[in-house]
C-alpha cells in the first residue's frame, strides 16, 4: 500500500490556476486507483449528504488531511498514490499567486508535471505563469489537462481552442507538452477511465499518460562535476586522511583520475575514494555523496568545483548573464549587495544590468524597468565579488543554477546563460594556468605554519603619500623579526628595476595593472614559502585589491590604512588615523595579527 | 542507485551542508530508530567520525533500555554526548505520571520546554566525559543555531509541511504559511541573530525506508523494537508511561521489515501507540510550532 517503495517512484507536480480543479483531479485519481483508506470515500459522501452540500472529489484531500492525525501517509503537501506500474508522489503546488514560492519548492523536485486548465475559463494568468516556472525549473515532461469538460458540454471546439492557445504559449517559452487531455475530474472522464462523452478524443487518459512519463535520468554522460562541500581532517580522532567531500553533480570519477578544482585551477590526482563501512570503491558516479583523497596536499576549500582534467572544464567568471525569477516581497535592485549561491559557492553579488523584464503571466517584455518585482522573470547581468566556477544552462543544468539570497532569505533563482568578461579575467587566466602547472612541494601549508609558528600573510600598508608607510613597514618587519618570525619587507622599488624591468617605463593603466599582478605573484611565492610579507603602496583602490585577491588567497591578506584621510574606496582591516612613533603603530599592527590568529598571542 | 542509495546520499549531503554552514550546531538523538539512522548517516557523512554534539532530552521517564543503549553507543562511537532536562518540574513532581498534569502539559514541560532551554543554553547541560566515564555539568552555554532533527514527512500532518531547513524565530515560532522556498539543493543557511534553523535530513524517508536501511546497514537498535518472547514490541519509543507496545512477534529486523511490508501494520499509523497525538485534534502541530520534535 502506501509503504511500497521502489526505484520507479515518480515525483509529480500538479500545477495550474487557482480553482481550475487540481484538488478534484488528485481526489479523483486517488479514488479511482483505490489509493484511499477503506471507507473514506463513503464517509466523505455521507458527511456531504448530512450537510446538504454536493459531494466533490476535492473534499477527499481535506478529509485526508484530518486523517493525518492518525498518521496515514497522505496530506496536502505530499500525496501518495499508486497505479499498477508504480508509486507516485504528488507535490504541492498551490494555484494562488501568493504561494508561488511554495509552488516553486514543490515543482523543483518534480520529474513531470500535469498542468490543469479549466475548459470553461480557458488559459488564465497562472496557467501561463506556472508553465513558465516549470520551464525555468527545468521540468521537461509536461502534460496539460483541460478540466471541467462537462461544463462546456464536452465540446471539441472549445477544447481545440485551448490546445491551440496554450501550445503557442509553450512554444514561445521553448516548451512542448507531451499531450493534452480533455477530462472532467468531477465526473471522472478520461482520468482513470476513458470517457464515453468525448468519442472524438482518442489519446491517453491521465493515468495512462502518467505511466508513460519517464523517471528523470541523472546526468551520467556529462563531464564530472562535484561542488566541494568541505575538506575534512579529523586528526583529533587519530585519522590523518584529508578527504575532499561532496555530492557528484554530473559524470563520474575514478581512482587515478587527474582532478582540477575551479576557480583556483589547482590540480592533483585521486588517490582513494573514501567511504564508511562500504567496500573499497574505484569509481564514483553521479548522485552519490562521496569523498576522495589526493596524491598531493593542495590547499582547496569549500566552494571549489571539482572536474576532471580529461574532460571539458567549467566556466570561471565574476560576471554572469542569467535568466532569473524573483519570489521575494522586496524588489531586486541595483546598488545593493546580495549573496548568490551556486553549488557550494557563496559570493557577494550586485545587479549590474537588467536586460529585460518579462511578465510571466502574459510574456510582455519591458526593457526600461529599473527593478525586478515579486514574481517577475528577467534577463540580468550580475557582477560578483569574486570569480566562481559554473556551467552554462544548455551544458550541465545542475551546475548552472543558483539562488539569490536577500536579507537571510532565498529570494529568487537563476540559470546562467553566459559567462561574461570581467576586469580580472586576464589575471585569473594566468593564475589558473600557474596553479594548474604548479609543482607541488612535499611540505604542506599547514606544515610550514606549524614549523614557523605563524600563518603566512600579506600585510598591505597603504595611505596617502608621506604618511610614514615605509618607516612603519620597516619597523614592523624589525619587530616581528625580533620576535622570531619569518618576515620580509618588500619595497616596490626592489621589484621595479628587476622583476618589472621590461615594463617599468610605461605610464598607461595596463602597465600599472601588470605591475600589480607581478607584485601579487611575487607575494604569492613568498606566502607559499611561509613568510609574513610586508608591502607598502600609495592609495590602493578596491579594484587594485581585487586584482591582488585574484592572485593571492584573499584570506591571507591584511590591509592597513595609515593617515586620517581615506582617499579611496578600499575596504581595509585596520585604520590608523594618527600615531606618534613607528614603535606605536607597529605594535598596533602586531595586535591585529594576534587578533586574527596569524601569530600567537600569549595570555 | 537504488531508492535507499538516493535517500542516503541526499541525507548525507544535507548533513554536510549543515555542518559547514552553521557554527553552533547539534543533533537531537532520541535513541529511537529514526535519529539513530540519522546518527549512522552522520558517521557515513564524516567518514566514521561524528563532529557534531548529540543532544538528548531526558524526561526521566524514558524506558530504561534507551538510556543504556544511548550510553553504550556514546562510548563505542566516541560521541560528544549531551543531555538536558526540566529539573524544576521533575523536582516538583508536576508530571502526568504523578497525576499532576495532562499528557500535553507534561510533554510541554518535560520535552518542549526542556528542549528549548537546553538548546538556548538557559538550563543546564550535562556532557559525557569519556575519560571519567560520567556526565558532568557542561560549561558551554552557547545557544545552538542549527539543530538537526530526525523528523520524517510521513509521520503526521504537521511534519509533512517542514522544509529540509526550517527557520524558527526568536520565540521558537514556526510560520507554516510563509516558509522560505527551497529548490535546487539550496537551503536556508543564512539567519538573523536570535533565530535558529531546524534541519531535517530524513524528511523524505518513510518508516519502511528506515527499517530497510537498518537492515541493509546492520545498524544496532535498542532491543525494545523487537519481541522478546512476550508477543509485544515497541513500534515507536517515548516515555514509559505514555508509550504502549504493539502486539507483534517480530523479533528481528528482517521480521519487522516483513511485518511492515505485508503484515498487519502495512496500513496502520506508526504513532498509533502515542497518547499525546490523540488528546487534541491539532495537538502536534501546536506543539511543533512551540518547538516540539
Amino acid at each position: 500500500m502506501n509503504n511500497k517503495t521502489g526505484e520507479q517512484d515518480l515525483n509529480l507536480v500538479i500545477a495550474g490556476h487557482v480553482d481550475h480543479g487540481k484538488s478534484t483531479i488528485i481526489g479523483r485519481m486517488l479514488a479511482d486507483t483505490d489509493s484511499l483508506p477503506d471507507g473514506k470515500l463513503e464517509q466523505v459522501k455521507e458527511t456531504c449528504r448530512k450537510n446538504s452540500k454536493p459531494f466533490e472529489y476535492a473534499f477527499l484531500l481535506d478529509a485526508l488531511k484530518d486523517e493525518q492525525a492518525q498518521g496515514i501517509t497522505i496530506d496536502s503537501a505530499r500525496v501518495f498514490f499508486q497505479t499498477d506500474m508504480r508509486q507516485y508522489i504528488i507535490l504541492d503546488a498551490p494555484g494562488h499567486i501568493e504561494f508561488l514560492k511554495n509552488m516553486v519548492t514543490g515543482a523543483a523536485r518534480a520529474e513531470a508535471a500535469l498542468l490543469v486548465i479549466d475548459a470553461s475559463e480557458g488559459v488564465k494568468e497562472n496557467s501561463r505563469r506556472h508553465g513558465y516556472m516549470l520551464s525555468m525549473l527545468g521540468i521537461k515532461q509536461i502534460a496539460v489537462v483541460v478540466n471541467k469538460m462537462d461544463l462546456v458540454d464536452y465540446d471539441e471546439n472549445t477544447y481545440n481552442q485551448i490546445v491551440e492557445e496554450y501550445t503557442d504559449f509553450l512554444a514561445e517559452i521553448g516548451l512542448e507538452a507531451e499531450r493534452f487531455i480533455p477530462v472532467s475530474g468531477m465526473l471522472g472522464d478520461n482520468v482513470a477511465d476513458r470517457s464515453e462523452n468525448m468519442p472524438w478524443f482518442e489519446g491517453k487518459t491521465v493515468l495512462e499518460q502518467l505511466d508513460s512519463f519517464e523517471n528523470a535520468a541523472l546526468p551520467h554522460n556529462k563531464p564530472y562535476r562535484m561542488p566541494v562541500q568541505d575538506v575534512y581532517k579529523f586528526t583529533k580522532g587519530g585519522d590523518d586522511r584529508r578527504i575532499v567531500a561532496g555530492t557528484v553533480a554530473a559524470g563520474e570519477l575514478n581512482v587515478g583520475d587527474e582532478v582540477v578544482f575551479y576557480p583556483s585551477g589547482k590540480k592533483s590526482t585521486v588517490k582513494t575514494i573514501e567511504g564508511f563501512k562500504e567496500d573499497k570503491q574505484h569509481k564514483v558516479k553521479v548522485g552519490k555523496a562521496t569523498g576522495f583523497t589526493l596524491d598531493e596536499q593542495i590547499y582547496i576549500t569549500r566552494g571549489e568545483l571539482a572536474s576532471r582534467a580529461d574532460e571539458a572544464e567549467p566556466k570561471v567568471s565574476a560576471r554572469i548573464k542569467a535568466n532569473l525569477f524573483w519570489l521575494a516581497r522586496q524588489d531586486l535592485v541595483k546598488d545593493k549587495v546580495y549573496h548568490l549561491k551556486l553549488g557550494t559557492t557563496k559570493v557577494k553579488a550586485r545587479l549590474e544590468k537588467i536586460n529585460r523584464v518579462i511578465d510571466a503571466s502574459n510574456l510582455n517584455q519591458d526593457e526600461a524597468k529599473e527593478k525586478i518585482e515579486r514574481h517577475d522573470v528577467a534577463e540580468v547581468v550580475f557582477k560578483l565579488d569574486r570569480a566562481m566556477a559554473f556551467d552554462l544552462a544548455g551544458e550541465i543544468e545542475e551546475t548552472s543554477r543558483f539562488v539569490v539570497v536577500d536579507d537571510f532569505e532565498i529570494a529568487g533563482g537563476g540559470i546562467i546563460s553566459e559567462a561574461m568578461e570581467d576586469e580580472q579575467s586576464w589575471v585569473r587566466e594566468k593564475v589558473m594556468r600557474r596553479n594548474y602547472n604548479w609543482e607541488q612541494s612535499l611540505i604542506s601549508r599547514e606544515d610550514r605554519a606549524e614549523k614557523y609558528n605563524q600563518k603566512s600573510t600579506l600585510i598591505l600598508i597603504t595611505g596617502e603619500e608621506d604618511v610614514g608607510k615605509k618607516p612603519t613597514a620597516k619597523a614592523l618587519e624589525k619587530r616581528l623579526f625580533n620576535d622570531g618570525k619569518v618576515v620580509y619587507f618588500l619595497g616596490i622599488g626592489n621589484l621595479l628595476y628587476g622583476v618589472d624591468a621590461d615594463i617599468k617605463n610605461g605610464n598607461n593603466d595596463n602597465n600599472k595593472e601588470e605591475h600589480l599582478r607581478r607584485l601579487a605573484e611575487v607575494s604569492h611565492l613568498m606566502l607559499d614559502a611561509g613568510a609574513i610579507l610586508v608591502v607598502t603602496a600609495v592609495e590602493l583602490s578596491q579594484s587594485d585589491l581585487e586584482l591582488i585577491k585574484t592572485t593571492v588567497n584573499p584570506q591571507q591578506i591584511e590591509i592597513v590604512w595609515l593617515g586620517d584621510r581615506v582617499t579611496t574606496d578600499l575596504e581595509f582591516d585596520l585604520h590608523i588615523p594618527e600615531f606618534t612613533s613607528e614603535a606605536e603603530v607597529s605594535a598596533q599592527i602586531k595586535g591585529l595579527l594576534q587578533d586574527r590568529g596569524i601569530i600567537f598571542r600569549p595570555w | 542507485m537504488d531508492h535507499l542509495d538516493k535517500l542516503e546520499s541526499r541525507s548525507i549531503h544535507i548533513l554536510r551542508e549543515a555542518y559547514s554552514e552553521f557554527n553552533n550546531i547539534c543533533m537531537l538523538w532520541s535513541v529511537g530508530k529514526d535519529s539513530t539512522v540519522m546518527l549512522w548517516l552522520a558517521r557515513k557523512a564524516f567518514f566514521g567520525h561524528v563532529p557534531i554534539p548529540l543532544v538528548h532530552i531526558d524526561t526521566s521517564y524514558m524506558i530504561p533500555e534507551m538510556i543504556e543503549h544511548r550510553d553504550k553507543l556514546a562510548k563505542e562511537w566516541n560521541l560528544d554526548m549531551i543531555y538536558g532536562q526540566d529539573e524544576e518540574t521533575l523536582a516538583a513532581g508536576d508530571t502526568f505520571p504523578n497525576g499532576k498534569a495532562t499528557h500535553l502539559e507534561c510533554c510541554g514541560r518535560l520535552k518542549t520546554a526542556a528542549l528549548k532551554n537546553t538548546l538556548n543554553g538557559n538550563w543546564r547541560r550535562y556532557r559525557y566525559n569519556h575519560n571519567k566515564d560520567e556526565y558532568e555539568l557542561d560549561s558551554n552555554r552557547e545557544p545552538y543555531t542549527g539543530v538537526i532533527v530526525g523528523a520524517r514527512a510521513d509521520e503526521e500532518g504537521s511534519r509533512s509541511k517542514e522544509r529540509y531547513f526550517s527557520p524558527r524565530d526568536r520565540n521558537n515560532d514556526w510560520d507554516i504559511g510563509d516558509q522560505p522556498p527551497e529548490f535546487w539543493d539550496q537551503y536556508k543557511t543564512d539567519f538573523a541573530p536570535g533565530t535558529h534553523v531546524r534541519i531535517h535530513p530524513l524528511l523524505d524517508w518513510t518508516e519502511l525506508d528506515v527499517w530497510e536501511y537498518i537492515q541493509r546497514e546492520k545498524i544496532p537498535m535498542v532491543s525494545l523494537y523487537f519481541d522478546q518472547g512476550e508477543g509485544k514490541r515497541y513500534r515507536s519509543l517515548g516515555c514509559a508511561p505514555c508509550t504502549e507496545p504493539v502486539e507483534s512477534t517480530a523479533s528481528t529486523v528482517d521480521e519487522v521489515v516483513e511485518e511492515l511490508k505485508t503484515g498487519k501494520f502495512a496500513n496502520i499509523a506508526e504513532r498509533d501507540g502515542r497518547a499525546q497525538d490523540k488528546e487534541d485534534g491539532g495537538g502536534l502541530e501546536e506543539l511543533r510550532k512551540d518547538g516540539y520534535m
